[in-house]
């Protein structure tokens, strides 16, 4: 969280609403450990990530959901994707779990 | 009054540890417990029991370095799973004292810097501690190791490094034996393998036992064939990620399971 604080204080006194992804569980094999997080505003501006880049454009379109009230704070998983398949996931083969909140606390 | 947030991002930026506990499944998710080194909390997860538990729980994770999803009954109950908490940790950084302000020093300096440690750069000749020599260096003691780490030797532990860097029995005899009666997790001394023979003599006079010379890796580093002090440096923190993550080092591509 640390490396994006910066950003969301930006945003902050922008005073825009915010979303926040963080890592807080891995199987196998995984690019970032429990605590790797991004956030993502209602304008859809990013901070931070979350995997290598494989993942991160799906963590946005749940963030704005969220932020236009059509999901509830919860977990969200990736898990691998084959290239045939055109799933997101991760190439590594590994499962992230996402806690996914919007920043109100 | 300022929001769990804002005390948590306050903490993040004065560096100060502390730990995020987070409902994400159960009853009351989203909700928080701040949990700080001195052991004060801020919020709750729901239940003065549960809080207790948890920021039990999150000042052992606090310690170790680690941060992962536990299960709780409602009241803070082992072996139950009505909830799940994601309990992140944020530690101080682990130390690295280099003893010796000498060419390897810089480069390994740096390359400690990068990997975020914080750097204390200690020597008892004042002409070689300067900051033009060691500018990314945290700190600069002049002093004996001995006195530095009567001082700190107390706060060091698994995560964190000191390298004698000296190869000078005058100095780096009195480091090693104060180094070991600390909890620091590595422990490296420069120097030829002749080199470090007569410094075990040397520790053995002073009643060093082989089990506490196991602690003490020298020559260190990795075997990489590094010449220049950067190069050297590379192999000495490879050493030390290896040593924390229990592994051999060999190549990946001669090597087979998981990578991470």
């Amino acid at each position: 969280m640390n490396e994006i604080l910066a950003d969301i204080e930006r945003w902050r006194s922008a005073g825009q609403r915010i979303a926040v992804a963080r890592i807080v569980d891995i199987e196998g094999s995984g690019p970032r450990d429990p605590g790797a997080a991004m956030a993502v505003n209602s304008l859809g501006e990013v901070a931070g990530s979350v995997s290598g880049g494989c993942v991160e454009g799906a963590v946005v379109m749940e963030a704005l959901e969220l932020l236009e009230g059509q999901r509830d704070a919860g977990i969200t998983s990736f898990g691998f994707s084959d290239d045939e398949a055109f799933s997101v996931g991760l190439t590594c083969g590994g499962t992230i779990h996402l806690f996914i909140e919007e920043l109100n606390w | 009054m300022s929001s769990i947030y804002e005390s948590y991002r306050n903490a993040l930026q004065a560096e100060e540890p502390v730990v995020l506990a987070t409902v994400i499944e159960g009853k009351n998710v989203g909700s928080k417990l701040l949990v700080f080194g001195n052991e004060n909390v801020e919020g709750s997860l729901g239940s003065s029991e549960l809080d207790r538990v948890v920021s039990r729980d999150a000042l052992g994770m606090l310690e170790a370095g680690t941060s992962e999803v536990r299960h709780y009954g409602l009241d803070g109950e082992a072996r139950q799973h009505d909830l799940s908490i994601f309990i992140e940790t944020h530690s101080r950084s682990p130390q690295m004292i280099i003893f010796g302000a000498v060419d390897f020093t810089r480069a390994l300096a740096a390359q400690s810097k990068l990997l975020g440690f914080r750097v204390t750069v200690c020597d008892a000749r004042e002409v070689f501690v300067t900051r033009r020599r060691f500018p990314m260096a945290d700190e600069l003691v002049v002093d004996w190791p001995d006195r530095l780490l009567k001082r700190i030797g107390e706060d060091l532990g698994q995560r964190d490094a000191v390298c004698v860097l000296t190869h000078d029995a005058k100095f780096d005899v009195p480091a090693l034996l104060s180094s070991l009666a600390t909890r620091v997790g590595y422990l490296g001394a420069m120097g030829s393998r002749l080199t470090h023979e007569k410094r075990v003599d040397r520790l053995r006079q002073e009643g060093v036992t082989d089990e506490q010379l196991c602690r003490i890796m020298s020559p260190l580093g990795l075997d990489i064939g590094g010449r220049t002090p950067e190069e050297t440096a590379v192999s000495i923190v490879a050493e030390i990620i290896a040593i924390r993550t229990g592994r051999s080092a060999p190549r990946l591509s001669q090597t087979t399971g998981h990578i991470h």
